[in-house]
C-alpha cells in the first residue's frame, strides 16, 4: 500500500543510516502530542468515594489479621489424627483457606490503596543512553592501558602464557573427581547386556515369586513374570535386576504365532511365549496387552508390538522388537528359561551391537 | 562540614534512620531508587508473577526440606496412610507420605510448592512471549533475553528434579524415560547414565543427587540469574508501550514509592494468596495413589508435569524403526532426532534477538515497545513457534486425546506428525495476514475517521454516514510505530557483494517486503481534503 502510493520517497535511508539499519525515519511523521490531560478518578472528585475506599482498605487489613489468626486456630483445632484421611483433608483445607485469605486480603487492600487513594499523577523520568559517556569510556580504556603497562601483562609474554595455561589446567582435577559418580569396577557395557535370567530358572509371578505351571495358562491369558529368586534379593539389587528382567508371559493359539525360524519357534512352549517387558524405545514397561489383536502397547510413548510376529514394532517410536526369553518346561511342568535373553533388553545404547 | 545537617532526626524513626545511614549510606539508595518511575501495563505483571512464584517456592521448599529424606534406603512404611502400611519403599517416598499424612500443614505446603512450581514455569513462558511479541528484546536488552532464557531452562530443570524426588511410581517412570533417552545418545550416552545413576538404573543414588541439584545448585543459579536479570532492568529502565507523551528518551509511569511499593508489593500477596487457595483446595501429584517405584508396573495415561510435555511429545512423534548400525555402533535416531529438534528449537528462541538485530542492522536503542501488528513477520514467526510447541505439547497427551475423544491413537499420532510440519506454516501465514490487516484497518481509521453510526441525509437526498476524525492522542497511538523497509543490495566499499550481504538482503526482504508504512502528515492532509470535497 504505502510502498506503491508514496513510491520510494519515504524509504530513502535516514540521515543516520549507519545507526538505523533498515529502520525508516520519515521526515514527514506526525509530532508527539505529549501526555494527555490528567483525568481525575472518582476518589479524587467525590470525598464519599474516597472515604469508602479508605474504609475498604483498612477493613481488608483487619480481615487479614483475622484470617491469620484463623489459620493458627485451624492448625490447632483441625489436627491430623492417625489413620484418618478425612482429618488430613480438613487440616489442609482450613489451614490453607486461612493462609490464603490472609494473603489475599493484604494483596487486595494494598493494590486498592495504590490504585484508588495514592496520588495517580504520572511521573516522567529521563532515560540516558546505556553506553557510558565518551569521557568514561576513554578513562576505562586508559585504566586498562595503565594497568597493562604497570603489570607488564602483554610485555612479559612468558608470565602471561603461564598464567593462562595454569588457569586452564587447574579445574582438570575437579573433572576427574566426577568419575567417582559411577562405580569404578563396573563396565556399563557388560551390565547392560546381561540380566538375572539363567538357564533352568523358573518363571515366577510378579510380585509374589511363585512358580507358574504351563497348564495354568489358558489361551489368551497373560502373566507378569519375574525370575525365580529375584524377590529374595536385597531391595536395591532387586529393583536393578527387575528393571531388566521383567517379562510378560502370554499364551496364544499355536497357529496364531508366526516364526522366522525353527529355532525361534523352539523358544516357545505350546503357544506360550515370554517377551521382555522393557520397551526398546526408552525403557517403560510395555504393560498393556490387547487380547483380541495380540498387540502389546507401551503406555508411555505408544509403541506397539505384535506378539504374533515375534513382537515386531507395528507402530510408535520404538525401533526394535521386544527381545524374547527362550522358555520350556521342567520335569514338574513348571515354566523355565532355557537361557538368558540372547540380546540386550531395554533401550538402545551406543555399544549395544559390539 | 558537619556530619549532622539533616533536619528531621528527632524521634525514634529519625534516630534509627540516622544510625543506619551513617553506617550504610542508605539515603543514597533511597534517593536513587525511591522515586524511580515504572510504566504500568498488565502484561508487565507476568515477569512479576514468575519472581513471586519463585519466592513462594523458596519459602514452601525450605519447610519441606526439614522433613524430607533424600534417601533411597528401603524402609517399611509405618505412617498413617493405611493402604500402604507395611509396604517396602524408599525413605524418600516414606518421608513424602509422612509430610502428606502425618505433619500438620505438610500436604498444604507440598501442594503450594508444586502449584507454585507449575506457575513459575508458566509465567516465565508467558513473560517470554510478551517480550518476544512486543520486541522488548531489541537493543539494549538482547543479553537480558539470554539471561531470561537461561532462567526458563533452569526452571524446567528445577521442576523435573523436584518432580523426581518422591521416588513414587510416576516419577520413577519419568526417570526411566530420561535414562532411556540419555542411553540413546551417541558415544557418551551409556557413560552419562552410569555417572548420573551411580551405575545401572535405578540404583540407589539418584534421589540424593537430584536433591543436591534441586535445593542447592539449581536454586543458586536461578538466584544469580534473577539478580542479573533485575540488575539489567534497573540499568536499562523498563520498556513502555507507545502512546502520547512517551518517547525513546523518557519513561512515563508511577514512582516506586509509594505507588509501586503498594501495587507490586500487594501483587506478591495476591499471587501467594491465589496459589495458597489452589494448594488448599486442589490435589496435585497424589503419590499415595501411585505407590512406590517398581520397574514393572506403569499406569496408563501417564503424563509428565506440563512443561516437560513438549519434550515427551517429541519422543512420541518419531516414526517406527529409526535406528541404524554404523561402524559397529548403534545410532538411535528415534532419540537423536527429537533431542536435536528440541535443541534446535530452544537455540532458535535463544538466538532470535541477535538474528533480528543482524537483519535490521538497527543500532538504535529501543525502549518503546512494538504493538505485535506493527511487526508482522516477527509476530508470524512467534505464532509459528508457539504452534510448533503446542503440537509437541499435544503429542504428549496423544493417548489421553485418543481415549477422551474416542479416536484411534494411530490417527492422533499421524495427524500430529503432519501438523508438526504444516501447522507452523499455516500459523505463520495466518498471523502475518492478520497483522497486516490490522495495520490496514489502523490506516483506514486514521485517514477516514471512525464510523459514528450517525446517518445524515444530504440536501440532494443522498444518505451518508458521518465519519469522525480521531483526536491527536488517539491518532498518535496509530501513527507512532517503528517502521522498517527492506535494504537494497549495494556493493561494499571494496566494490563487492558478499554472500553474507546477499543473505542479509533476502532476509530483510522476507521480514519487511509486505510493509505498511505509518501515515505521514502529507497523506493525512490529502485524505482530509478529499473527505471535504
Amino acid at each position: 500500500m504505502a510502498k506503491n502510493e508514496s513510491g520510494k520517497a519515504d524509504i530513502v535511508p535516514a540521515n543516520n543510516a549507519e545507526a538505523t539499519g533498515t529502520g525508516v525515519v520519515a521526515p514527514d511523521a506526525f509530532a508527539n502530542p505529549g501526555l494527555p490531560p490528567h483525568r481525575p478518578r472518582v476518589t479524587d472528585l467525590d470525598p464519599k468515594a474516597a472515604k469508602r475506599a479508605e474504609r475498604t482498605v483498612y477493613v481488608l487489613f483487619y480481615l487479614s489479621i483475622a484470617a491469620s489468626v484463623f489459620a493458627v486456630y485451624a492448625y490447632m483445632f483441625f489436627p491430623i489424627e492417625p489413620e484418618n484421611v478425612h482429618s488430613v483433608r480438613m487440616n489442609t483445607l482450613y489451614l490453607g483457606l486461612g493462609i490464603a485469605f490472609s494473603l489475599l486480603a493484604i494483596g487486595i487492600a494494598a493494590v486498592h490503596w495504590g490504585k484508588a487513594l495514592m496520588a495517580d499523577k504520572e511521573a516522567v523520568d529521563h532515560r540516558h543512553p546505556v553506553r557510558g559517556t565518551e569521557e568514561t569510556r576513554a578513562r576505562a580504556v586508559e585504566i586498562f592501558r595503565e594497568s597493562d603497562e604497570e603489570s607488564g601483562f602483554s610485555r612479559r609474554t612468558l608470565i602471561r602464557n603461564g598464567l593462562i595455561g595454569a588457569l586452564i589446567a587447574f579445574p582438570l582435577p575437579a573433572i576427574a573427581l566426577f568419575r567417582g559418580l559411577a562405580p569404578m569396577d563396573v563396565d556399563p557395557n557388560n551390565e547392560l547386556k546381561h540380566t538375572f535370567w539363567k538357564k533352568g530358572m523358573r518363571l515366577t509371578r510378579d510380585p509374589q515369586g511363585t512358580p507358574i505351571k504351563a497348564s495354568e495358562l489358558t489361551i489368551g491369558s497373560a502373566f507378569q513374570v519375574i525370575p525365580e529368586g529375584l524377590v529374595d534379593l536385597p531391595e536395591h539389587e532387586m529393583l536393578d535386576a527387575k528393571a531388566k528382567a521383567a517379562v510378560l508371559l502370554v499364551r496364544l493359539k499355536k497357529e496364531d504365532l508366526n516364526w522366522t525360524s525353527k529355532e525361534r519357534e523352539s523358544w516357545s512352549y505350546e503357544g506360550i511365549v515370554a517377551y521382555s517387558k522393557i520397551c526398546t524405545h526408552v525403557g517403560c514397561p510395555v504393560a498393556l496387552y490387547e487380547q483380541q489383536t495380540h498387540h502389546l502397547l507401551c503406555p508411555c510413548h505408544q509403541s506397539q508390538f505384535d506378539i504374533s510376529n515375534e513382537c515386531a514394532v507395528i507402530f510408535g517410536p520404538a525401533a526394535r522388537p521386544l527381545p524374547q526369553l527362550p522358555i520350556t518346561v521342567d520335569a514338574e511342568g513348571y515354566l523355565v528359561a532355557t537361557s538368558d535373553f540372547t540380546e540386550p533388553v531395554g533401550p538402545s545404547f551406543w555399544e549395544r551391537a559390539n | 562540614m558537619s556530619n549532622v545537617t539533616a533536619p528531621a532526626q528527632s524521634g525514634v524513626v529519625g534516630k534509627f534512620s540516622n544510625y543506619l545511614d551513617e553506617r550504610t549510606s542508605i539515603s543514597g539508595a533511597v534517593k536513587e531508587f525511591g522515586r524511580k518511575v515504572f510504566p504500568d501495563h498488565w502484561s508487565f505483571l507476568l515477569g512479576e508473577v514468575a519472581l513471586y512464584s519463585f519466592v513462594i517456592i523458596l519459602l514452601t521448599g525450605s519447610f519441606l526440606t526439614f522433613f524430607f529424606q533424600a534417601s533411597m534406603t528401603p524402609v517399611h512404611y509405618e505412617g498413617s496412610y493405611v493402604p500402604l502400611k507395611g509396604i517396602e519403599m524408599s525413605a524418600a517416598m516414606a518421608s513424602t507420605l509422612d509430610i502428606s499424612f502425618d505433619i500438620r500443614g505438610g500436604l498444604l505446603m507440598r501442594q503450594i510448592h508444586h502449584w507454585a512450581a507449575l506457575l513459575f514455569v508458566a509465567s516465565i513462558g508467558l513473560h517470554m512471549l510478551r517480550v518476544f511479541f512486543t520486541g522488548a528484546f531489541r537493543k539494549p536488552r538482547e543479553l537480558n533475553w539470554s539471561i531470561g532464557f537461561v532462567l526458563f531452562v533452569l526452571a524446567m530443570a528445577e521442576g523435573f528434579t523436584g518432580y523426581s524426588l518422591p521416588d513414587d511410581l510416576l516419577s520413577g517412570n519419568g526417570l526411566r524415560i530420561i535414562d532411556g533417552m540419555v542411553l540413546g545418545l551417541p558415544v557418551v550416552g551409556t557413560w552419562i547414565t552410569f555417572l548420573l545413576f551411580g551405575g545401572e538404573f535405578p540404583g540407589s543414588d539418584i534421589v540424593g543427587r537430584l536433591y543436591s541439584l534441586h535445593i542447592l545448585l539449581l536454586p543458586a543459579f536461578v538466584l544469580i540469574f534473577i539478580v542479573l536479570h533485575l540488575m539489567f532492568v534497573i540499568i536499562h529502565k523498563h520498556t513502555q508501550y507507545p502512546g502520547p507523551g512517551k518517547t525513546e528518551e523518557n519513561v512515563v509511569g508511577f514512582p516506586i514509592l509509594p505507588v509501586y511499593a503498594a501495587k507490586a508489593g500487594g501483587f506478591f500477596f495476591l499471587v501467594f494468596g491465589v496459589v495458597a487457595l489452589i494448594g488448599a483446595t486442589v490435589t496435585i501429584n497424589p503419590i499415595w495413589n501411585y505407590g512406590p517405584y517398581d520397574p514393572s508396573p506403569v499406569s496408563a495415561g501417564t503424563q509428565p508435569d506440563w512443561y516437560i510435555g513438549f519434550a515427551d511429545g517429541a519422543l512420541r512423534l518419531v516414526p517406527p524403526h529409526l535406528e541404524t548400525y554404523w561402524f559397529g555402533y548403534t545410532w538411535s535416531w528415534n532419540i537423536i532426532i527429537p533431542v536435536l529438534l528440541l535443541v534446535v528449537f530452544l537455540a532458535a528462541a535463544f538466538a532470535y534477538p541477535f538474528v533480528e538485530a543482524w537483519v535490521t542492522g538497527d543500532k538504535r536503542e529501543h525502549h518503546l515497545l512494538d504493538r505485535p501488528r506493527n511487526a508482522p513477520v516477527r509476530t508470524a514467526i512467534g505464532a509459528a513457534g508457539v504452534t510448533f510447541y503446542a503440537v509437541l505439547w499435544a503429542a504428549a497427551s496423544s493417548d489421553i486425546i485418543a481415549t477422551h475423544f474416542k479416536v484411534t491413537m494411530e490417527g492422533v499420532i499421524n495427524t500430529l506428525q503432519i501438523m508438526l510440519i504444516v501447522a507452523p506454516i499455516v500459523a505463520f501465514m495466518t498471523a502475518k495476514r492478520i497483522a497486516l490487516a490490522l495495520q490496514k484497518k489502523d490506516r483506514e481509521i486514521l485517514l477516514h475517521g471512525f464510523e459514528t453510526g450517525r446517518v445524515v441525509r444530504l440536501p440532494g437526498g443522498e444518505y451518508t454516514e458521518v465519519h469522525q476524525q480521531l483526536d491527536a492522542y488517539d491518532r498518535w497511538q496509530l501513527v507512532s510505530y517503528n517502521d522498517n523497509a527492506p535494504i537494497m543490495l549495494r556493493p561494499n566499499p571494496q566494490g563487492k557483494i558478499t554472500g553474507g550481504m546477499r543473505m542479509r538482503a533476502s532476509m530483510s526482504r522476507f521480514f519487511f517486503e509486505d510493509r505498511i508504512a505509518p501515515v505521514s502528515q502529507e497523506e493525512y492532509k490529502q485524505a482530509l481534503e478529499h473527505a471535504h470535497h
